[in-house]
């Protein structure tokens, strides 16, 4: 589940320290952009001990690491993937080709240190127009890659546009997106909201990015952590919908039909599997619970 | 693993450490921190540790913490020695 994304700049030790107590699906070490140029060793050295000592509890732990054309890239993923990290976020990803080297490298660092071949997953960046353009290339170039983020702030820039809290911009980008994603199996991740203060801004644009289809956002502020886990959240109709629609489903297979009847509506398995990612989200944010025979039950 | 030149890592914010180290003939550590009284065996255990694990014997070693945990102390110095052992401008 990656609700949430949280970047934590690299070089700042009371931040990694303040990531075992923030609420994010997802804490993203930042190497590349949050770090000074003199400064790359440092922060590698710092999360490298960080993931060593510190319990961020379940949180998936992943970290941007800097763009593949510099020399630092390399050296970070001969770091961090010894240390625990569990995925990487590639920065600039602009193609295919660019995510296959990448897993290559994988292989390597992997059998080095003895760790089960695949284990650490890709979450591409698609920041720039070439990558919007190549994006289902991109999700589908290896296995390792389990997620495609929209970068929104380089990618206008590399438009030539200004980039606005409503977003037009990147209306397309955003879309194109979610269709490679899904056409690709694997999860979309919306771009960060960049106005730290606006909590109830952040929560419109997560909104929105839900309604698209997208499963989370990437996350600039722990301020916004309650307002993305808010607009991920299900409403209390769609869960009492979500749980009457598995409870049909459960009766229809009983009966040995593919589909049946609700509210007047023909539902089939592509409505159960909407169901269950709804009630997967509504026990993420504790609004039901597993009972002990494994069925959910609606909180009051 | 020798010293060659002076070098730094870490700043003086908070949970933060500067470590600052620089060749020397013998082995100094100074220590400066708001929790000494309580925590300096602590400290300079991680530093010897660190300090071994790089096998340097000599050299001056000081510390101004700003309340780092151990992991912090452990990077910081990590990455201060490993940029005095290479020439200015090296691998950052």
């Amino acid at each position: 589940m990656r609700r949430s994304l949280l970047f934590l700049p690299g070089n700042q030790p009371g931040m990694l320290q303040s990531g075992g107590v923030l609420p994010a699906d997802t804490l993203i070490f930042d190497l590349e952009d949050s770090v000074a140029a003199g400064e790359k060793d440092a922060a590698r050295e710092l999360v490298a001990s960080a993931l060593r000592s510190f319990d961020f509890g379940r949180r998936e732990l992943s970290a941007r690491i800097n763009d593949l054309e510099t020399k630092h890239a390399f050296t970070d993923l001969k770091t961090l993937i010894p240390a625990g990290i569990e995925t990487i976020m590639l920065p600039k990803v602009s193609g295919g080709d660019m995510v296959q080297q990448v897993a290559a490298l994988f292989d390597e660092i992997e059998l080095e240190h003895g760790i089960v071949k695949g284990r650490i997953k890709i979450i591409a960046l698609i920041e720039t127009a070439c990558g919007v353009e190549h994006a289902y290339e991109v999700a589908v170039a290896s296995p390792r890659v389990v997620a495609l983020a929209l970068g929104a702030e380089d990618l206008a820039a590399d438009l030539g546009c200004a980039r606005t809290k409503e977003g037009r911009e990147i209306f397309y980008s955003r879309s194109r997106l979610i269709i490679a994603a899904k056409a690709a199996g694997i999860e979309a991740l919306d771009t960060p909201f960049t106005d730290a203060r606006d909590t109830e801004g952040c929560y419109e644009d997560a909104l929105f990015a839900r309604s698209l289809g997208y499963a989370g956002k990437l996350c600039i502020s722990p301020h916004h952590l309650d307002s993305i886990h808010r607009a991920f959240m299900p409403s209390k109709a769609e869960i009492e919908f979500a749980l009457d629609v598995t409870e049909a489903m459960r009766r229809a297979k009983e009966d040995k039909r593919g589909a049946v009847s609700l509210r007047g509506k023909m539902i089939d398995l592509p409505v159960l599997l909407q169901a269950e990612r709804t009630l997967h989200l509504a026990r993420a944010a504790g609004l039901i619970q597993e009972e002990p025979d494994g069925e959910n039950n609606h909180e009051a | 693993m020798e010293l060659i030149r002076k070098a730094k890592s870490g700043t003086l914010e908070s949970s933060d450490v500067l470590v600052t180290v620089e060749p020397a003939g013998e082995l100094i550590i100074t220590l400066d921190s708001p929790v000494k009284e309580q925590f300096a065996c602590a400290i300079l255990e991680t530093v010897r540790g660190v300090l071994e694990d790089f096998s340097v014997r000599t050299g001056k070693i000081e510390l101004a913490d700003q309340g780092a945990l151990d992991c912090t102390i452990r990077a910081r110095l990590t990455t201060a020695l490993k940029r005095a052992s290479q020439p200015a401008g090296g691998e950052k």
